[in-house]
């Protein structure tokens, strides 16, 4: 576990001063049949981009608030990340894609009737966004559009 | 910042009727956020899956963290328990 106590003064002041969002009172979307019939899809805040997708801006001041659609039938080797970040260690990552974008081990627990299916699409995002204004206004309401669309059942968070 | 990016979607798509969950290395963040179901892992920033190449461990990740969509008693964060070893 990290702890905010544990970090670089910089990266600890910053975490300690900053306005975290705040999503306030959620009804809870109960899932209404057994995971193993359930079709799952993954959002990744590691700034991946499949083959022939443009890379994330990594000059954008308060973050690239885009996102791209992530194919559920891609090659995980095949996924490059730009995650701007000098806050995480990247090694995990461009070692094994499955440590920002765990596709390989989410078929894995279909092959084995733990999980479904595996959506149609996936969503990648670049984590750094500290004005997340226009991420929530536009960027947001597209990826719930995508997964409503391809009647997704259950979303799994994945940060770095 | 991940945690709160990834939270600000999965609040809305559990507004939207689509049950979720998700993974936190920074669990104070996702606290204060109030993601409604988090699998809190031991590892640091950037290997949030655990270790490279080690299909074992993630996949028990993983399964932790779906396990948690049986859960209504939101919002709810677990610390993940480590039954797989090194490959």
């Amino acid at each position: 576990m990290v702890r905010i106590a544990d970090m670089k003064s910089t990266l600890k002041l910053f975490m300690r001063a900053y306005r975290w969002r705040k999503l306030g009172e959620i009804e809870p979307a109960q899932r209404e049949k057994p995971l193993a019939e359930c079709r799952v899809a993954l959002v990744s805040s590691a700034g991946i981009v499949a083959p022939g997708q443009a890379p994330y801006d990594q000059k954008a001041k308060v973050g690239d608030w885009s996102w791209r659609e992530i194919p559920g039938d891609v090659d995980v080797a095949s996924l490059t990340e730009h995650h701007n970040s000098p806050s995480f260690d990247h090694s995990g990552i461009e070692a094994d894609g499955n440590m920002g974008f765990p596709l390989d081990r989410l078929r894995e627990l279909v092959a084995d009737g733990i999980v479904g299916e595996v959506a149609p699409r996936h969503a990648s995002v670049m984590g750094s966004i500290l004005a997340p204004g226009r991420f929530v206004r536009k960027t947001v309401p597209e990826i719930v559009d995508a997964f409503t669309a391809d009647g997704v059942d259950v979303a799994l968070m994945v940060p770095v | 910042m991940c945690p709160q990016t990834v939270g600000l979607v999965q609040g809305a798509l559990e507004s939207a009727g689509i049950t979720t969950t998700g993974l936190t290395n920074v669990a104070e963040v996702s606290e204060k956020i109030g993601v409604p179901r988090a699998l809190a892992v031991p590892w640091p920033l950037g290997f949030t899956m655990g270790e490279p190449d080690n299909p074992a461990l993630q996949c028990d990740v993983l399964r932790q963290a779906l396990a948690l969509t049986d859960r209504d008693d939101v919002p709810v964060i677990e610390a993940y328990l480590r039954a797989v070893e090194n490959d």
